[in-house]
């Protein structure tokens, strides 16, 4: 039976030399990070290239997705919150087109691996810290501080608030990265039932055709996954820098 | 008992603390359904809140998750 963490594997694909005793390479990972990145690109590129007042279908789908973007970031970071807009959508987008080409069989998820979950994770983290202290300075740390709560348990509401702000970026990477593992190893573990049963005879196409329909709506599910998981992100997104933007609670 | 049998069985045993995130988030799904039935045309408005509440809810079963993890491959 085929290992289903086999999909997983970075394969080293281009030597690119070394720095020290580290040996660099163009991997599968970073070919489909590109992937995503160009087809992101060509989406955006390619619908406003024509604009029209009657938008068609490639400018509809670019059109939707800026406004629902927009949206979000309105409704959960304020109108100041525009200005974060860029790196919510390249967020946003690279996320999505990242899990939604990972679902094509035999190509590699960029986003089932820690290392690149929890560097977009560090992105946002450290941007709202930055920004906020920055834009606020010392008045930043009214985050931690809530309005209108006794002064006898203050010193540990604010402990709890400080924990909680630094347990962010590893909920919000391992979020993303466990969810899109978790899919990728069911759908693999119900595809080799598929085979397994398959090669057993007539009989075991009757039984192989049970996991088979299971494949297909599981990948239906892991299409809304997919998409969940990159609004999700984004959300948090919206709603930490949200913080960064208007501290006082 | 050996060490490698433990820290399976100890992965095994971190992961029913998913359960309590599955009640969670089953809690605001069901809630929101529910208030949403009652009061179809202020659900909208809300699907925020509820994606929010999901992500903050499930984040604790995460943790057991991570828990897992990290005693199968970082201990």
């Amino acid at each position: 039976m085929a290992d289903p963490i086999h999909q997983f594997e970075i394969v080293n694909l281009v030597p690119l030399g070394k720095i020290g005793s580290t040996e660099l390479y163009f991997t599968n990972s970073a070919l489909f990070m590109i992937v995503a990145v160009g087809l992101t690109a060509l989406l955006m590129l390619g619908a406003t290239a024509g604009r029209q007042l009657v938008p068609g279908r490639l400018q509809s789908a670019a059109e939707v997705t800026y406004e629902f973007v927009e949206n979000m970031i309105r409704s959960s970071a304020g109108e100041e919150g525009m200005r974060f807009f860029p790196l919510v959508f390249s967020l946003f987008m690279f996320i999505l087109i990242a899990n939604v080409v990972g679902l094509i069989p035999y190509t590699f998820t960029v986003t089932s691996h820690i290392v690149v979950t929890a560097s977009l994770a560090l992105i946002v983290f450290f941007t709202v810290l930055i920004y906020g202290f920055w834009k606020h300075g010392v008045g930043f740390l009214r985050l931690f501080v809530p309005h209108g709560v006794p002064i006898y348990i203050l010193p540990f509401v604010a402990m709890i608030e400080v924990l909680s702000f630094l347990s962010r970026p590893v909920s919000h990477s391992v979020r993303l990265f466990a969810n899109m593992l978790a899919g990728h190893i069911t759908l693999k573990v119900f595809a080799s039932f598929v085979g397994g049963l398959g090669g057993l005879g007539v009989l075991g196409w009757i039984g192989a055709s049970l996991p088979l329909v299971l494949v297909v709506a599981l990948t239906a599910l892991e299409l809304l996954v997919a998409f969940l998981q990159a609004y999700v992100f984004t959300l948090l997104t919206c709603i930490y820098l949200n913080d960064a933007l208007h501290p006082g609670h | 008992m050996d060490p490698t049998a433990a820290k399976f069985l100890g992965a095994g045993i971190a992961c029913i603390g998913m359960g309590g995130a599955g009640i969670g988030v089953a809690n605001i799904f069901g809630s929101y359904l529910a208030a949403a039935l009652r009061n179809p045309s202020a659900a909208q408005g809300q699907f925020g809140n509820l994606i929010f509440g999901f992500a903050v809810t499930e984040a604790l079963g995460i943790f057991s998750l991570l828990i897992a993890l990290l005693l199968l491959f970082a201990v």
